[in-house]
């Protein structure tokens, strides 16, 4: 009886078996595998999180960044190596007089991934397409809000007022006035171009709120650009992101047949897979690696500093830190050059100003603040804060490229601090977990915080901290000298001509050092970048903006 | 027996919706979230308030349960926006549960191969060193956290030695073909055998690691159940009547053992998700328990909402499997 | 009815350890001859001997230290790329953590913030469930039920997973939020133990005897049923609280640990060497040593008293 009943079980697993592996196809294609010498070769990069999805324009985050960048191109593109401005998908631009019309000659060589021409029509879709955003796409579009400032419902913000195709090869762009940002910022990877068709096939512009995120059109997870490699799929089970040659690409074609990110959020393993040999690289390795990863035959890639990190003061909330002695003491107190050589990985710099040097603005004359803590200790007296309380926060679970572990960071100044006599209230909440609402909320009298420029304009830098009087981390609003340092910040950024612009932002960087400290430059740290020993061809992008199209692996 | 289930299903019901309710007022208390991981640095006062009102997030608590409720109703539960961004939370879960049922599938499997047998030659030769080394080693399987028995193999096996893959599922150069989502069973099925091998040998690392935590248990259970049934009056029974020790063995010794055992694995599969957390984790292994920890650092609350739900939810089920299967494997119990 | 299965799991094995209060072969001799069994039983002297030990360095540690493990005494030595820890030392047996802080002292002093987040996790623990379960236990009826109702839907989630979500809705991790998150997961278990005393020892004769001489309510639980209980509960105690050293090394290595590194946690310490953990692995290994150490030796303790205790092993 119990045999019979474990036969029938059996037969009924067999057929069921039978009845699913009869549906089941395996879909590869055919004798692609085991392949001997027409071997593909491939290029793996270990991603730390997963994209949001593939179109430029919505996309906020470097890992999105790092795969969309090799699939588009801007009008305006950056020199691999540098963060200077190059001709991409533009061969030349002009700007009338007042620098508020801007005449790009395009490429006459160059296709979308869909066979779609590039043109002066393509471009004036494109940007048209990024102008006109429904509500949800007005705040997904962050890099386009951010540099732009508005939108098709709201044209008088917005610095992009219109596009026309002057020639089949020659776009006008229109812009509300003259910025140091533009055109510089065409080179932003989210003001890339692309298909116009595909887009329009794609509903490109139907992104919609789901609660408390974005779910993205169909576009989206199929864009169609003009670079050197073409979408093919992404694995969400995975993780992993496939891209292929595209082989009608107008420029040199890329060095490896396809290019595989692969998702692995934690650090630890992303090594591990390098040193398995199962990835060719990864972004940003902890500094205390490097050397570990170099003796493993590992290539580091250092790359130029292109940030800074800082200790933000808001005298809004501690009205004591209206005192520029104050300010200067802790200043004084902070023992910089030790923070960047026991803390900072080689190459970090002590910062003088709000800007690295790479930038057009900076400016070298200035010296750094030196370590003097009897100073810090008097002028704490002649300002009668001495034992002054200070609210210190600093953010955890995160590392950004300028401060690589902020805990670690946070101790070392918070002992500087305590040794001059402040009384330090410790805060902490994680980066998106509080932290940066506590910080723009103005909850910190100190803070650490920092930035990665997006482009080379001195505006990008101070601009972004004390251009905009009313919302910024610092308090200027309170400080009598907020608003005239707002007011030259933009009237320098306005400037045409480019040496006067550089001469101008030079004159407000040493007056914001000497005269208003609004908050305490430490360092500008180099962001890594690390790949397998047989990977050639890696250039590293001060921009964290790295394309891959050079690279190969192992020299094939 | 129906009505049973029935019942248990309403209280299933009834059980979610308040948790999902409590959940939601409290993930909403946090601070943080959606809007600052999107701005970053570039978040100004203004930029914040434009996403919020966007995002809905300054409509009051009762209008965003509302909104959330209905179209959850309509199976749509937010949009993921840290461990697989834009893709709806629901579907992050759908898309990572088969790698955590295929570990604790395989975890399980080895903590019955080993826990059965070695459970039954301790209980045999109760007190013998055997004995008490196999209780030590079970102890120690408990006081060792999970996590650093994870990280011990794949430190020496697959980093230093290089004998199986660090992390991941699958190469994804292999370009498997997917059918159920179940790496080694869709493997199997397309006669891809290298794409199940492969995913075999991602599977080893990870299914040691967990599996430690129902073999301590499977161990303690299956040596205490043999001890009771040795002593058991139908076992001297049969002793006295003089049968061989093997037919003793398999009539009575083990079939009367095997009842508590069977409901311990069972029970244990539930308890799997706790320590899938960590091994997951560890081996950077997609499943529920890596997005659970990804989705809290993150601030992914629509995907940490889900799963917290979704995890009470297969409780309760498998839960109720065992207790139906419990039913039917013990006639005794049909009766109540 | 109701209960789920993997909740009677865990609830068999509290109520087999409940019942043991009721041994009618009066107190006194129980706890000799107990004491006479375990005195020659290998397994319980290791777990003593560790736990004691433990105990004894957590209260000396501050005096046994040779530095004050919050300063960064070898900072100076610390380089990012090419020394990110530095090693041994003379005065440096062990070496400094990246903050140049003296490892051996962090160690030894690392045991009483240990002991603290086990000990403060584990009596909170027993005072939640002592008042949910002295209260269902004397009172019965519909607080009980409700009481019960609510500890079996808690024992049927695995542990850590409810201490991970508890400790997940909290603003910020912290040590309080640590401890809370696994009191409240021991407070079900000790909650069913203690009931499970208070009706075992209902019809037993000593209740039975001061009942019939008129002693209040309130003072037999008091003074005759709780008292009785004591033996049940700390055996409990003793091995919740190897898993609360556990749960607390695994929430931190999550990241939901105290990130105050002024007072050093072993778990705190295994969770911030993961940072470092290929090329100085040391930096994980002593602190999961001293946690699986003294988690083994709870364990081995706790599990030789619940032997011991236990009528049925005692043939």
């Amino acid at each position: 009886m119990r045999a019979i009943r474990k036969l029938a079980s059996v037969a009924v697993a067999g057929v069921l078996a039978m009845t699913v592996a009869s549906c089941a196809e395996s879909d590869r294609g055919e004798g692609g595998e085991g392949g001997g010498e027409g071997e593909e070769t491939t290029f793996t990069f270990g991603a730390a999180g997963a994209p949001e999805m593939f179109d430029p324009l919505y996309a906020t985050d470097g890992e999105t960044f790092r795969v969309t960048r090799q699939m588009f191109e801007g009008l305006l593109g950056i020199k691999p190596g540098s963060a200077e401005v190059v001709p991409e998908l533009a061969t030349e631009w002009t700007s009338n007089e007042e620098g508020t019309e801007w005449t790009f000659t395009l490429r006459d060589d160059v296709t979308f991934h869909d066979g779609e021409p590039f043109n002066a029509e393509a471009v004036c879709a494109n940007f048209e397409r990024m102008f006109d955003q429904n509500e949800a796409g007005q705040v997904a579009a962050e890099y386009w809000g951010y540099v732009m400032g508005g939108f098709a419902n709201a044209p008088e913000d917005s610095l992009y007022q219109g596009c026309e195709a002057s020639d089949e090869y020659e776009a006008m762009v229109t812009i509300s006035r003259a910025t140091s940002g533009f055109p510089t910022m065409l080179t932003l990877e989210s003001l890339s171009m692309q298909s116009p068709k595909a887009m329009e096939e794609g509903d490109a512009n139907g992104i919609a709120t789901e609660g408390e995120g974005f779910s993205f059109p169909d576009y989206a997870q199929n864009p169609q650009g003009t670079g050197p490699f073409k979408f093919v799929e992404y694995d969400q089970a995975t993780g992993a992101i496939e891209l292929e040659t595209n082989d009608d690409y107008w420029g040199e074609a890329p060095a490896s047949d396809k290019l595989v990110f692969r998702v692995i959020p934690d650090e630890s393993t992303r090594r591990q897979e390098l040193e398995a040999g199962s990835i060719d690289g990864y972004d940003l390795p902890n500094p205390a690696d490097w050397p570990g990863l170099e003796e493993g035959g590992n290539q580091v890639e250092v790359r130029d500093p292109f940030n800074i990190f800082y200790l933000g003061l808001n005298p809004e909330a501690n009205p004591q830190l209206k005192d520029l002695k104050v300010r200067q003491a802790l200043y004084y107190a902070l023992d910089r050059d030790q923070l960047v050589s026991t803390q900072l990985p080689e190459g970090a710099q002590v910062a003088t100003q709000f800007m690295p040097s790479t930038v057009s603005g900076y400016n070298s004359e200035l010296q750094p603040y030196a370590y003097d803590p009897d100073k810090a200790k008097q002028l704490l007296k002649e300002a009668g804060a001495e034992g002054m309380t200070l609210t210190f926060a600093y953010p955890t679970e995160v590392s950004r490229p300028y401060m690589p572990d902020p805990q670690q960071l946070y101790e070392a100044l918070r002992t500087n601090l305590e040794a001059v006599g402040i009384r330090v209230d410790v805060k902490t909440a994680s980066w998106n977990g509080g932290y940066l609402d506590n910080v723009t909320a103005g909850k910190y009298d100190a803070y650490l915080l920092g930035w990665t420029g997006d482009y080379d304009a001195a505006f990008n830098f101070v601009g972004t901290f004390f251009g905009n009087l009313k919302e910024n981390d610092f308090g200027t609003e309170v400080m009598p000298w907020g608003k005239q340092l707002a007011d030259d910040l933009q009237a320098a950024d306005a400037i045409v001509d480019e040496d006067e612009r550089a001469a101008e932002f030079e004159r407000i960087n040493q007056q914001i050092m000497e005269e208003y400290l609004p908050g305490l430059p430490i360092s500008h740290s180099p962001p890594a970048l690390v790949v397998g020993g047989d990977v050639e061809g890696v250039i590293p992008s001060p921009l964290t903006a790295e394309e891959f199209d050079t690279v190969s692996v192992g020299g094939r | 027996m129906v009505r049973f289930i029935v019942r248990r299903l309403m209280q299933m019901a009834v059980v979610l919706a308040v948790l999902s309710i409590l959940l939601f007022l409290w993930l909403k208390a946090l601070p943080g979230g959606p809007v600052s991981a999107i701005l970053g640095e570039r978040a100004t006062p203004a930029r914040r308030a434009a996403l919020e009102t966007a995002l809905g997030l300054d409509q009051p608590v009762y209008v965003q349960y509302s909104r959330f409720i209905t179209r959850a109703l309509q199976g749509d539960f937010g949009a993921s926006t840290g461990v697989l961004p834009g893709e709806d939370a629901f579907q992050v879960f759908l898309i990572r549960l088969p790698a955590t049922v295929e570990l604790s599938f395989f975890a399980i499997l080895v903590a019955i191969a080993l826990g059965i047998p070695l459970g039954y030659f301790a209980a045999k030769r109760h007190g013998s060193p055997l004995d008490s080394g196999a209780v030590v080693l079970s102890l120690i399987g408990v006081a060792v956290p999970v996590f650093f028995t994870a990280f011990l193999l794949k430190y020496f096996v697959a980093v230093e030695w290089n004998l199986l893959p660090v992390s991941g599922r699958q190469d994804p150069g292999l370009e498997a073909t997917r059918v159920t989502g179940f790496f080694v069973l869709d493997g199997l099925l397309t006669r891809e055998w290298d794409a199940a091998w492969d995913a075999i040998k991602h599977l080893i690392l990870p299914t040691l690691a967990l599996a430690t935590i129902p073999f301590a248990v499977i161990f303690r259970i299956t040596r205490a159940a043999v001890l009771d049934t040795l002593d058991a009056d139908y076992v001297r029974t049969a002793e006295a009547k003089g049968l061989t020790a093997s037919v003793i063995r398999r009539r009575h010794v083990l079939r009367n053992a095997m009842l508590p055992v069977v409901t311990t694995i069972g029970l244990q599969v539930g308890g799997l998700l706790a320590g899938a957390i960590l091994t997951e984790t560890v081996f950077s292994f997609p499943g529920i328990g890596d997005a659970l920890a990804q989705s809290y650092r993150e601030k992914d609350y629509a995907v940490l909402q889900v799963l917290v739900l979704a995890a009470a939810a297969i409780f309760v089920i498998v839960n109720l499997l065992v207790d139906i299967a419990y039913a039917v494997i013990d006639p005794r119990i049909r009766t109540r | 009815m109701g209960a789920s299965s993997y909740a009677d799991q865990r609830k068999n094995r509290i109520d087999d350890l409940a019942a043991t209060s009721v041994d009618d072969s009066a107190g006194v001799s129980l706890i000799v001859s107990a004491w006479r069994r375990l005195r020659r039983n290998p397994v319980f002297l290791l777990g003593l001997t560790i736990t004691v030990l433990f105990v004894l360095l957590a209260v000396v540690s501050p005096w046994l230290a040779p530095h004050d493990p919050t300063s960064p005494l070898l900072l100076d030595k610390v380089r990012p790329q090419s020394n990110p820890v530095p090693g041994p030392e003379p005065g440096f047996p062990l070496g400094a953590d990246a903050r140049g802080r003296d490892l051996l002292s962090r160690l030894l002093v690392g045991s009483r913030q240990t002991l603290i987040v086990g000990v403060l996790a584990t009596v909170f623990g027993l005072i939640g469930g002592l008042v949910l379960g002295t209260l269902s236990g004397a009172l019965g009826g519909w607080i009980d039920s409700v009481v019960m109702r609510i500890v079996d839907v808690m024992l049927s989630i695995p542990s850590l997973l409810l201490a991970f979500t508890i400790a997940a809705m909290a603003p910020r991790p912290s040590q309080t939020t640590l401890i809370i998150a696994i009191a409240i997961i021991q407070v079900p278990i000790f909650a069913r133990l203690l009931r499970g005393t208070m009706l075992a020892q209902r019809n037993s004769d000593h209740v039975l005897a001061a009942r019939a001489l008129g002693v209040k309510p309130a003072a037999i639980v008091f003074r005759h049923m709780l008292p009785n209980a004591m033996g049940p509960v700390i055996v409990q105690a003793t091995l919740v609280l190897a898993v609360a050293i556990i749960d607390a090394a695994s929430l931190s290595f999550l990241g939901l640990g105290n990130p105050d590194e002024r007072q050093p946690e072993w778990g705190q310490m295994l969770g911030a060497s993961q940072r470092f953990i290929y090329d100085h692995p040391h930096l994980a290994f002593y602190p999961a040593i001293c946690i699986i150490v003294v988690a083994l030796g709870f364990t081995l303790m706790g599990e030789a008293l619940r032997e011991a205790l236990d009528p049925k092993s005692r043939r």
